[in-house]
């Protein structure tokens, strides 16, 4: 099991000028380690459609590497987004899943099929050019700069703690460090001369 | 006849409005309506086609697109705006990007009785969401599809063309 702010550190050592999509828990994680958040985009909700904004960066910004860090259950909300993917191809793609059998932001229930899912299984099916898994830190810091020499879309399962969150929506506060979405877009259009 | 050929909607002149207005990607999901225009977009090459699996996805694919510097629009059925729900409301409002979508209206019957719920809930659900929209069901409506672009533009807001024509001429 991988902590995702200390995979999110080996992430960002190959970062470049990427374009990085997280959502849900791993939004927090990346707002901890991103040392260029004018190129963030932070996707919450609309049932897990962080890797489809990603997917319309990707075709607007083909020489642009396109990092999403996806959540096991967010991917469940929109399964039939792999297919999509899949079908434009986007050499830069990289398609990340925290997987931790969990729905970590509604108090940690299990995800449907957790003992028994594969979903860089389900990924390599519906056509990714190339998928890994990953269950521990050095072997995916040992392989890092494979997986972002490959051609994508690339799809990266990592076996990833639970960071449960059991606050009702009302009483939480932003993190530290996360910016709303509005603002990041505002920022990004600027850094990709897009506004 | 001349005249019945001048009150549908013909596909052409869709694809021209699309062209107009600089449209780079059309994010779509095939209905019954749609085939012919399918087929002279697959056919122009300044047109990316993106087809997606679910209609929610194309809400979030535009945004991404529209980000990233290109100009989309939404192609899908008013059933699938209807599965799209939290797609318009997280994305479509929420972000406030300039956003048009082409919303096949079906069960449409220029207001009079129809047994489609379909057709029943779409005009209350976009009043409900705040989108304003326009209806295209001829060829003389066309330009009304300008006229969405320019007001998503405006106003950075997503913005409805309901297509009216069903079982004739954008079908053929």
């Amino acid at each position: 099991m991988i902590n995702q702010v200390d995979l999110m550190n080996v992430v960002d050592k190959y970062r470049g000028d990427a374009i990085v999509v997280p959502t849900m828990t791993g939004t927090s994680g990346w707002a901890q380690v991103t040392k260029k958040p004018e190129r963030d985009l932070p996707v919450a909700g609309a049932m897990g459609k962080a890797s489809s904004v990603a997917l319309g960066l990707a075709l607007a910004q083909p020489d642009t590497k396109v990092i999403v860090f996806d959540a096991d259950g967010s991917l469940l909300m929109n399964l039939g987004s792999l297919v999509t993917i899949a079908e434009k191809e986007p050499a830069n793609f990289y398609h990340f899943v925290l997987n931790n059998g969990v729905y970590a932001v509604t108090g940690g229930q299990p995800i449907p099929s957790v003992d028994t899912i594969s979903f860089s299984g389900i990924a390599e099916a519906a056509g990714y050019a190339a998928s890994f898994e990953f269950e521990d830190l050095e072997d995916f810091a040992t392989r890092a700069e494979e997986v972002f020499n490959t051609t994508g879309p690339v799809f990266i399962c990592v076996k990833s703690v639970p960071e449960i969150q059991n606050e009702p929506m009302a009483r939480r506060q932003r993190p530290a460090g996360v910016r709303g979405t509005k603002e990041c877009i505002t920022d990004l259009r600027e850094s990709l001369g897009t506004s | 006849m001349a005249q019945q050929t001048e009150a549908l909607l013909s596909p052409e002149a869709v694809l021209a409005e699309f062209k107009k207005n600089g449209v780079t990607h059309v994010v779509w999901i095939p209905d019954s309506e749609t085939n012919w225009l399918y087929l002279l977009m697959d056919a122009d090459p300044s047109i990316d086609l993106v087809p997606v699996s679910r209609e929610g996805e194309t809400f979030a694919i535009a945004a991404g697109l529209i980000i990233g510097g290109k100009k989309p629009i939404i192609l899908i059925q008013n059933t699938g705006m209807m599965e799209s729900g939290d797609s318009i409301r997280g994305i479509a409002l929420d972000l406030g990007l300039p956003m048009v979508m082409m919303v096949g209206y079906r069960g449409w019957t220029r207001h009079g009785p129809t047994p489609d719920s379909a057709a029943r809930f779409t005009e209350p659900i976009l009043r409900a969401w705040g989108i304003n929209y326009y209806l295209v069901e001829h060829d003389s409506d066309a330009d009304r599809i300008s006229l969405a672009f320019a007001e998503a533009e405006k106003n950075s807001s997503a913005v409805c063309v309901l297509v009216g024509d069903e079982y004739h001429g954008f079908n053929r």
